[in-house]
């Protein structure tokens, strides 16, 4: 397994990937992290779908880690696409059968690929927090919030907990796009499918009917990462993403372990 | 021990348009390099994407270096493969992409700058592989194969893209490794080049195993034939006439005459030719080479 994982790795590890995507996992955490205190006092809102987060939400303990918890979902984005691109991108070049020659365990091969991107997503999300938490107390001052509550023990175990959180969702929306990547075999198709879903398609169907969004598997991962919503539980966020994440799993990894590899 | 690297029985691949391979029985024994060669179409790239645990079998079975194809964890450490054509990441160099390989099959990573020098790719192995002309595709691809340093090496089309001197190149590998005691098994439709380095063959058409065997017996299971130039046009018919008159078959080709029969029937053919007054300006008695043996065999046309 171990082997799997490091020749996994050293396709991540090239620069344009690497730099490329933690390139814009930066650009997006230090928007968001940006806009949450530089708006602080617009009235057209200061974080996502226009909502208002006002000083006495930034000052809490948990304040540190509120702009990373909602550039999680973005973060989650850049993981479906890199995950859903380095799996179907070995049907594309044809290099799965080079793979498979040299480790016909399919299953193994699998996990081995995933557990690779798990860390390379780990990475991504540990620097991305580093970043948003640095804006974000590099700019409360600016924005006249008070880091007093930040960096106690109850602060540190908040900052515990949404990386955690926002770990669990990255890496469910990566074995999303893993998943899709299987299932589509082609690089542009699953990851279109899969941003048009969560980005157009789900926030459609939220607009028409709130409703909806309970259900949907993005807005499941995107609370997962933000420790719950007013509108979905958090237990309600991981039992359901988790649900998806597993069933999608299963039907993928069944579907990669008896098809014929013909290209 | 197993003597075969190769074994199967009743092979078959059935999709729903058809056979691809239908019930085929060959052997490869260790150590012989052996043709694999059928028209496009024939099932040859199937046969070695079942033989390599790719696709499934829907029939029969096959044994590769004695194990089963059905586990093929058991053997393909022991097994170097390119597979219709070359196939690596355009955005990693040649030496990071057969690096990825030594990695995941447990080959020490210092094996590949030798590698590179032995199929002709040295200082080039630091560029990316999308840089790389057709030819040093092909030459990654032969390496990548080499990895395992294989007991058995199967080659889908090796020579492809490749020009005369790589060609040669590649020829005097595989005789190389050969010697060595690997076991290779290379498909190409350059028969003329499989005939130089093949102890044995396997011909295929329309799925189906039409030959398997020393190539020496292919070519004795085929009829010689004497090639005949006169110095007038007119005598060929008279070549013709003398020939069907003693039980040969013979045609004009291309205004030669082409009669169907055994080396020492040549003297006989001369003397009775010098009786009928006919100067003869060549006499060449032939057996068919692997090109012209295909054709006869797979019933397609040259």
């Amino acid at each position: 397994m171990i082997r799997i994982v490091r020749a996994e790795w050293r396709k991540l590890r090239r620069p344009t990937l690497f730099l490329g995507t933690i390139g814009a996992a930066l650009f997006f955490t230090a928007l968001t992290s940006t806009f949450l205190y530089l708006m602080i006092d617009s009235s057209r809102g200061n974080s996502d779908r226009g909502r208002q987060v006002n000083r006495a939400l930034l000052e809490l303990s948990g304040g540190s880690v509120y702009a990373f918890a909602s550039v999680g979902g973005l973060l989650g984005i850049i993981a479906l696409c890199v995950f859903a691109a380095q799996t179907a991108q070995e049907y594309t070049y044809g290099t799965l059968r080079n793979l498979l020659v040299r480790q016909p365990g399919r299953v193994r091969l699998l996990f081995g690929k995933l557990i690779a991107m798990k860390i390379f997503a780990l990475l991504m999300i540990t620097i991305s927090a580093v970043v948003s938490i640095g804006i974000s107390y590099f700019l409360s001052d600016r924005a006249k919030v008070s880091t007093a509550l930040w960096f106690t023990t109850v602060g540190f175990q908040e900052i515990g907990k949404t990386l955690l959180n926002v770990s669990i969702s990255v890496i469910y929306f990566g074995i999303i796009g893993m998943v899709l990547g299987l299932l589509l075999r082609s690089p542009i198709s699953a990851i279109s499918i899969g941003v048009l879903w969560i980005l157009i398609i789900e926030n459609l169907l939220g607009a028409v009917k709130p409703v909806f969004l309970k259900w949907m598997p993005g807005n499941q991962l995107t609370t997962i990462a933000q420790g719950g919503s007013p509108e979905v539980s958090y237990i309600h966020a991981l039992t359901l993403g988790t649900s998806y994440v597993l069933i999608g799993a299963l039907i993928a990894t069944v579907l990669f372990t008896r098809r014929d590899v013909s290209n | 021990m197993t003597t075969m690297a190769i074994s199967a029985r009743d092979l078959s691949k059935k999709y729903e348009s058809g056979f691809a391979v239908s019930h085929a029985n060959f052997e490869v024994p260790l150590g012989t390099i052996c043709g694999f060669v059928g028209p496009n179409g024939a099932g040859k790239t199937t046969t070695i994407r079942m033989l390599l645990g790719l696709i499934s079998p829907t029939g029969g079975t096959a044994e590769v270096l004695g194990e089963s194809i059905t586990h093929p964890e058991k053997y393909l450490s022991q097994v170097g493969a390119m597979i219709e054509g070359p196939a690596f990441y355009p955005a990693l160099t040649g030496e990071e992409n057969l690096k990825v390989l030594a990695t995941l099959g447990g080959f020490p990573v210092e094996r590949v700058a030798g590698l590179i020098k032995t199929v002709g790719l040295e200082g080039r192995g630091d560029s990316k592989y999308k840089t790389y002309s057709l030819g040093m595709k092909q030459r990654l691809g032969i390496a990548a194969a080499l990895l395992p340093q294989p007991k058995v090496l199967v080659l889908d089309e090796p020579t492809n893209g490749l020009d005369p001197e790589g060609i040669q190149e590649v020829r005097d590998l595989l005789k190389k490794l050969a010697s060595k005691g690997t076991t290779v098994f290379v498909s190409s439709h350059l028969l003329s080049e499989l005939e130089l380095i093949s102890e044995y063959i396997v011909m295929l058409r329309k799925g189906e195993v039409v030959f398997a065997g020393p190539i020496q017996d292919l070519f004795l299971m085929q009829q010689p034939f004497i090639l005949v130039k006169t110095a007038s046009q007119s005598d060929l018919q008279k070549i013709i006439e003398i020939a069907q008159a003693d039980g040969h078959e013979a045609t004009i080709r291309s205004e030669v005459a082409h009669i169907e029969g055994p080396a020492d029937w040549a003297g006989t053919l001369n003397k009775k030719a010098f009786e009928a007054g006919i100067l003869i300006t060549q006499l060449s008695p032939q057996m068919p080479n692997l090109e012209e043996t295909f054709f006869e065999m797979t019933g397609d046309k040259k």
